[in-house]
């Protein structure tokens, strides 16, 4: 489009920085939802890491790995919202936490 | 013709034959007494056959040796199970076959009604195997394997009636006292072996005659260290608390193994290795001491007693004192003379005592005895032909003979001296004090406990051989006085004995026969004493013992054999069990407990961190990538 | 052009940190949506349109959609805040905040060593060169995406049913 001269790295810090954020929330919210949330910051977190190296090399390799990305990301999340889904159907909350059977 | 002495391997592989026979099937009772006893007898006749082949046709040198192979092959110096025939180790061959025999013979009727009689008959046969062993060994870990072995048998025949805990207990106690002097004699053969390479007892001879000067302390370590030894196995000053309590077992145990075998085997192997003692005289001199120190301490003991074993069990102790006072003077002819005599006696005594005490229905007090000799006069004959051996009744009895010459000995020896033969007549007085205490309780006076069957043909066979051996063996050897017979030292110390040879006496004969007058006078007064105490005037001991409370406290103190079980117990039993008691929790085991505690915390630890909980796990995989990554990065 | 770009960077950080620390699910998923677009933004300055359009349509438009739908069902938003605020307590960011601090601090750390004098977004990868290498070299995995989408739907149409008999998975695997 234009000759924009971003350095790759910063490219990469930012992806790392959403990456790092959205682990943070994965960690810290109890909710399932907010955790599912969560990791969509992260996988598209790494989407944007692709997309600049792409982008970096001049090739379409990039666009096609976030593509990959985007159709595992759909298969997961529309599974996941299932799981959801029967997780509050069989425990009557969202609590994570709740889900703790499997303990040592 | 087959060389009779070539089946001097039969002496001792009989009874062991009979010991795997009765081990391994499972006769009949009778079939039992069989084999049990047929394995001895026959070893008994091989033993004479040899005994008359080797008297009528010496082999050279006096001494015949036979291997049966080699055992551990060490290169210049092999052990080998080795069989070595010299006058003494006959002499003790015939003596534990043929008393053996006899005594294996009573048993068959007196120990027919028992329970265990495989397991008896077995453990019998194993210790006559085990004792020949040790008496025809040529080297010295052979004899210590026959040592051992007889050790095993007296364990395993005193605990014999084992579901009484006190017969365990005595059994063990014998076990230990003697495993005291076990470990002694195994420090003895590894300084013997270390310093001079072999174990072959002629070799060990020669070769501490050659290298260890007199007095050194190679020579007098390694005779202390025998003498430690010979100490445990034979009762001795200060190891001598196990006998009187190993009368747990039955009679016939007490006459084989704690009256004529094993404990004997101490003067043996002290007469075997006699080369060594004489490297080291002041050994010597603690020999005498041990012997005279004994012999007193258990004589007085034995006045006390009332049980009729223990009377005989002191008795034995004693006897062997007078053993070991002769070979500390160096009389070792005179030391195996008595060991010979006290064989035929000793065990001929226990023997007609466990006749009296089965008769009197297990009644082992001498004070509920009485008036025996009306009711059975074969038992009161043997028995006194026995007593009066042992308290060397004069001229008639074999007891005599050797007993005197032991004095003679130390009296005329320039090792010994008047002490020493003071000790060992005193010694003679309480000896016929005491036996003559026993025979007029419990065969004279009025009859308090009626014996309820007499004695048959196997049990009164060998009594009647005994009693007569107990007379006649005496005249093989007899002191100048009195014909100067000299058949037995001149066998003894013939060829290449190990033996030294008997020391001629220094004294005249007429000193000799002073020395054996005050013997035969000695003897007689304490007949005669003995009478008055304890037959003619019983209540003057009661009497005597009321109204001087020192006189009762020494009765009891002699009565408690001089202290020294209870001392033994606060020095060593006590400690013991104190440090048991501290350890009660093993601290070994605290290590291993260590180890599972540590395991339970780490797996209590490591359960907590499985909480189930998502955001948790994911968590640790978070930090781990992290952790990762930083490795990557930094490294 | 850069300046789009540092812009769309800062909107976000922003909206991803504001993301995260919502109480309300349906204010959370608004400002992941705005995250989303300005991400689009970045693909658009960075010469990457089909991703950009892609963010947009499948990620902005559809899988949020699905958590819309999954927020109305379950009843989340002014309802649940309360709840959430008594999970999302402050000393509970602790951990979290440190380990990702240190882990973007890492990031940070290796890509700054990099080769950062080199620019991107020279000229832009059009759509048609993505179409060409997606059916080209890429086509397996195009073909095993679809499977993948497949196994997504009908996982996704198992798991979701509800138990008919009350006793067959109520209390099992679902």
């Amino acid at each position: 489009m234009t000759t924009a001269s971003v350095p790759l790295a910063h490219a990469l810090m930012l992806a790392g920085i959403l990456f790092a954020l959205g682990l943070a929330g994965v960690l810290v919210r109890r909710n399932i939802l907010f955790i599912l949330l969560c990791l969509e910051i992260m996988l598209n977190a790494a989407g944007l890491a692709f997309v600049a190296a792409g982008s970096y090399w001049g090739k379409p390799d990039g666009q096609v790995m976030f593509f990959f990305i985007l159709a595992m990301t759909a298969a997961e999340v529309s599974v996941g919202l299932a799981l959801v889904l029967q997780f509050h159907h069989h425990f009557r909350t969202l609590d994570s936490d709740a889900a703790s059977r499997m303990r040592g | 013709m087959v060389d009779l002495l070539d089946c001097l391997w039969c002496v001792p592989a009989l009874p062991l034959a009979g010991f795997l026979v009765l081990v391994c099937l499972r006769p009949s009772k009778a079939g039992i007494r069989a084999i049990g006893v047929g394995s001895v007898g026959l070893a008994a006749a091989v033993a004479i056959g040899i005994g008359l082949t080797f008297l009528a046709s010496p082999p050279t040198g006096f001494c015949f040796r036979q291997s049966l192979g080699i055992w551990i092959p060490l290169k210049g110096s092999e052990t080998c199970f080795g069989l070595y025939l010299d006058p003494p180790a006959l002499l003790m061959m015939l003596v534990v076959t043929c008393v053996g025999f006899l005594i294996h013979l009573y048993s068959a009727e007196h120990m027919a009604r028992e329970r265990g009689t495989r397991r008896f008959f077995a453990s019998m046969n194993l210790f006559v195997g085990a004792m020949l062993v040790l008496v025809l060994a040529d080297n010295l870990l052979f004899l210590y394997l026959g040592w051992e072995g007889v050790g095993l048998c007296s364990y395993l025949l005193i605990g014999f009636w084992y579901e009484n805990p006190a017969n365990g207990r005595a059994a063990r106690k014998a076990f230990v006292v003697t495993r005291v002097g076990d470990a002694a004699l195994v420090l003895a053969l590894i300084l013997i072996f270390t310093q001079l390479g072999t174990l072959d007892i002629r070799q060990v001879l020669q070769r501490a005659a050659a290298q260890w000067p007199q007095g050194s302390t190679a020579a007098v370590a390694a005779a202390a260290l025998i003498l430690a030894g010979a100490v445990g196995k034979s009762a001795q000053l200060p190891l001598q608390t196990w006998l009187p309590d190993a009368m747990a077992g039955p009679s016939p145990v007490s006459a084989l193994i704690h009256a004529a075998t094993m404990v004997t085997a101490g003067v043996y192997l002290v007469a075997r290795t006699y080369g060594l003692f004489e490297l080291a005289p002041t050994v010597q001199f603690a020999i005498a001491l041990v012997g005279a120190a004994t012999l007193l301490v258990a004589a007085s003991s034995a006045l006390t007693q009332r049980d009729i074993k223990r009377v005989l069990a002191y008795s034995t102790i004693s006897q062997i004192g007078y053993m070991f006072l002769a070979l500390g003077v160096g009389a070792c002819t005179a030391a195996l003379f008595h060991l010979m005599t006290h064989a035929f006696f000793k065990a001929l005594l226990f023997l007609a005592a466990g006749v009296v005490i089965q008769a009197l229905h297990e009644e082992h007090d001498l004070y509920a005895m009485g008036g025996l000799r009306r009711r059975m006069p074969l038992v009161f004959w043997t028995f006194l032909a026995g007593a009066a051996s042992l308290a060397a009744l004069p001229a008639v009895t074999a007891g005599y003979f050797s007993k005197d010459a032991i004095l003679w000995a130390v009296f005329s020896s320039n090792r010994g001296g008047f002490w020493l033969w003071a000790a060992g007549v005193v010694g003679a007085f309480l000896t016929s004090l005491y036996t003559f205490r026993m025979v007029f309780l419990a065969f004279f006076g009025p009859v308090r406990k009626e014996p309820i069957h007499r004695p048959g043909f196997r049990v009164s066979a060998p009594l009647i051989v005994l009693a007569i051996l107990s007379l006649a063996a005496g005249w093989i050897e007899l002191p100048g006085f009195a014909g100067g017979v000299r058949l037995l030292s001149r066998f003894l110390g013939s060829g290449v004995s190990l033996l030294p040879a008997p020391e001629s006496p220094t004294g005249s004969h007429g000193l000799e026969l002073a020395v054996g007058a005050v013997s035969a006078l000695i003897c007689l007064a304490g007949v005669a004493a003995a009478w008055w105490l304890w037959l003619a005037r019983p209540r003057v001991v009661r009497a005597l013992l009321d109204r001087r409370p020192t006189w009762e406290r020494l009765r009891r103190f002699w009565l408690a054999s001089w202290a020294f079980d209870a001392l033994y117990d606060r020095i060593f039993v006590q400690p013991y069990l104190w440090i048991a008691e501290r350890n009660r929790a093993d601290w070994v085991d605290d290590f291993y407990r260590g180890v599972a505690r540590a395991n339970v915390s780490l797996h209590g630890a490591l359960s907590r961190t499985q909480t189930g909980r998502v955001r948790w796990y994911a968590l640790g995989m978070a930090a781990g990538a992290v952790l990762l990554l930083a490795m990557a990065v930094l490294l | 052009m850069e300046i789009t770009f540092y812009l769309a960077a800062a909107v976000a950080v922003a909206s991803t940190v504001l993301v995260i620390t919502r109480l309300n699910a349906v204010h959370a998923l608004l400002y992941l949506i705005v995250s989303l677009l300005a991400v689009a933004l970045m693909f658009l300055t960075l010469g990457a349109p089909f991703a950009a359009a892609l963010e947009i349509i499948l990620y902005a438009g559809a899988i949020m959609v699905l958590f819309v739908f999954v927020i109305m069902m379950l009843n989340l938003g002014p309802q649940t805040v309360g709840q959430e605020r008594a999970w999302l307590q402050p000393r509970m960011w602790a951990g979290p905040a440190a380990l990702a601090a240190v882990l973007a601090a890492e990031f940070v750390w290796v890509f700054a060593s990099g080769a950062a004098s080199l620019g991107l977004g020279q000229a832009a990868v059009p759509p048609k060169q993505v179409g060409l290498t997606l059916y080209g070299p890429y086509l397996l995995g195009v073909e095993m995406a679809s499977y993948l989408l497949l196994a997504g739907l009908v996982g996704a149409f198992h798991l979701g049913r509800r138990a008919r008999r009350p006793d067959s998975t109520g209390g099992q695997n679902p």
